[in-house]
């Protein structure tokens, strides 16, 4: 495979290249494209990748953080104000993977890949991206991903995302993240669960439940019928057990060398009991 | 395709070198500029042998693009001895057997090399998170944790468990 490469000096620069030549691939921390790059992926000849300042920034305002595409694991877990997504981004990889790989990478990341932005899925993130910079919701990212891949390929024009905007739970026990491996300390996902539960701390009802599974599907997928078991309850047994009863509501997970589907589907509810009656971030 | 001009400081030296498009630095760093010290091991960016440090973040050499290191302080496990005399990390893993193949070796030794410049006093937590990318098959990671704990309390012999 001969490759070629160019340096955007912005991100529009970067998605102006991409747009005219469907054998190129942005480049964000290299962690996924190098792979395939090393595997000699014929599906592309072209890496783009820019150096656009405007993707780095990471910063909380009013109670939203604005995270940057580019920002790397390691910034996140460097920075008190993403404490929400720490305990997501502390599971990607080991110090090297998370020095390099990005948030904005980890949305492209193919199942079982992408932990983070299970958590963002389950913290209403939107994203900006070059071609449009009023927010819009993670899941319409996803649902894209799923439509527009074959094999793993994609065969239209990604979005050139700029930045990820997510509400910072309001107390710290209402968020929780729990990352299903069988390699310890670190793994790859036989799946990934994100649940912010607001009035959880407090004891109170429970609104705007969100429940977000990771491999668990071609990309994150929200668990909307345990969502709606839980919305108005408090937390408790009852609760729990009525959203764990159709956890699977939605989900279609895939077979592969880390799990079967069969075990997933028969795990999965157990998992987000777990994560349910969990104190808070794990 | 015409080949990227790069410049980069190895272990403290000024090398400049030609790329080919794509390339991964470990490949420019054991094929072109003769460092062997990284290792080849997965191409995925899971086992850890390839583990560099790029303007002194640790990173993975197969999956970083030779030509982002341009005007970048590279370093490898070959920098880590002076002359003759051995880095305490080194010393620490031969007295604790940290060692049986060795080709996951440079990998821990840059991991741990990094943390204990962060961190000279890690945790036996730490060290473990320290080098949760880098994969031993050999020795069962104990004598490897051992090893860093004991370089990190500036000895190199006796358990380093805590």
């Amino acid at each position: 495979m001969t490759l070629r490469t160019e340096c955007a000096v912005n991100a529009v620069e970067a998605a102006r290249v991409l747009g005219g030549d469907s054998r190129s691939r942005l480049s964000a921390g290299g962690t996924l494209l190098m792979r395939a790059v090393n595997e000699g992926d014929p599906s592309f000849d072209l890496i783009v990748r820019h150096a656009d300042p405007q993707v780095l920034s990471l910063r909380l305002q009013a109670d939203r953080l604005h995270i940057g595409a580019a920002v790397t694991m390691s910034a996140l877990l460097a920075s008190p104000d993403a404490a929400c997504l720490h305990a997501a981004a502390r599971q990607v990889g080991g110090p090297a993977i998370r020095n390099m790989a990005t948030v904005g990478g980890n949305l492209f990341a193919p199942s079982p890949y992408g932990d983070l932005a299970t958590a963002l899925l389950a913290l209403d993130a939107t994203y900006t991206s070059v071609d449009d910079t009023n927010p819009r919701p993670l899941e319409s990212l996803f649902a894209l991903r799923a439509t527009h891949t074959v094999a793993g390929s994609p065969i239209a024009r990604p979005p050139v995302v700029l930045e990820l905007q997510c509400r910072r739970p309001a107390a710290e026990a209402d968020f929780r993240f729990l990352k299903v491996s069988r390699v310890k300390p670190k793994g790859i996902s036989v799946m990934a669960i994100a649940v912010h539960l607001p009035g959880s701390a407090t004891g109170a009802r429970l609104q705007q439940v969100r429940i977000a599974f990771g491999a668990m599907g071609a990309t994150p997928l929200r668990a909307v019928s345990a969502e709606r078991a839980l919305e108005g309850q408090t937390l408790g047994e009852p609760s729990i057990a009525a959203a764990t009863a159709v956890a699977l509501d939605g989900l279609h997970p895939d077979t592969d060398a880390i799990a079967s589907r069969w075990y997933r589907q028969t795990v999965a509810p157990v998992h987000l009991g777990r994560a349910l009656r969990a104190g808070g971030r794990r | 395709m015409s080949k990227v001009a790069v410049r980069l400081v190895l272990n403290g030296d000024d090398r400049a070198v030609f790329v080919d498009p794509g390339q991964n630095l470990l490949d420019v760093l054991r094929r072109e500029l003769g460092d062997l010290t990284p290792k080849y091991g997965c191409g995925q960016g899971t086992c850890g042998a390839c583990t560099v440090t790029v303007d002194g973040e640790v990173r993975l050499a197969c999956l970083t693009l030779a030509e982002a290191v341009d005007g970048c302080r590279v370093d490898t496990a070959a920098g880590l001895a002076d002359g003759a005399e051995l880095h305490v990390l080194q010393e620490a893993f031969m007295e604790h057997f940290a060692a049986q193949c060795g080709y996951c070796t440079t990998g821990m030794l840059m991991s741990a090399a990094t943390l204990l410049r962060d961190k000279p006093s890690p945790s036996r937590d730490e060290v473990v998170e320290a080098i949760s990318g880098n994969i031993c098959r050999c020795t069962g990671y104990e004598p490897i944790i051992d090893a860093i704990l004991a370089a990190a309390r500036g000895s190199t012999t006796g358990s380093g468990r805590r």
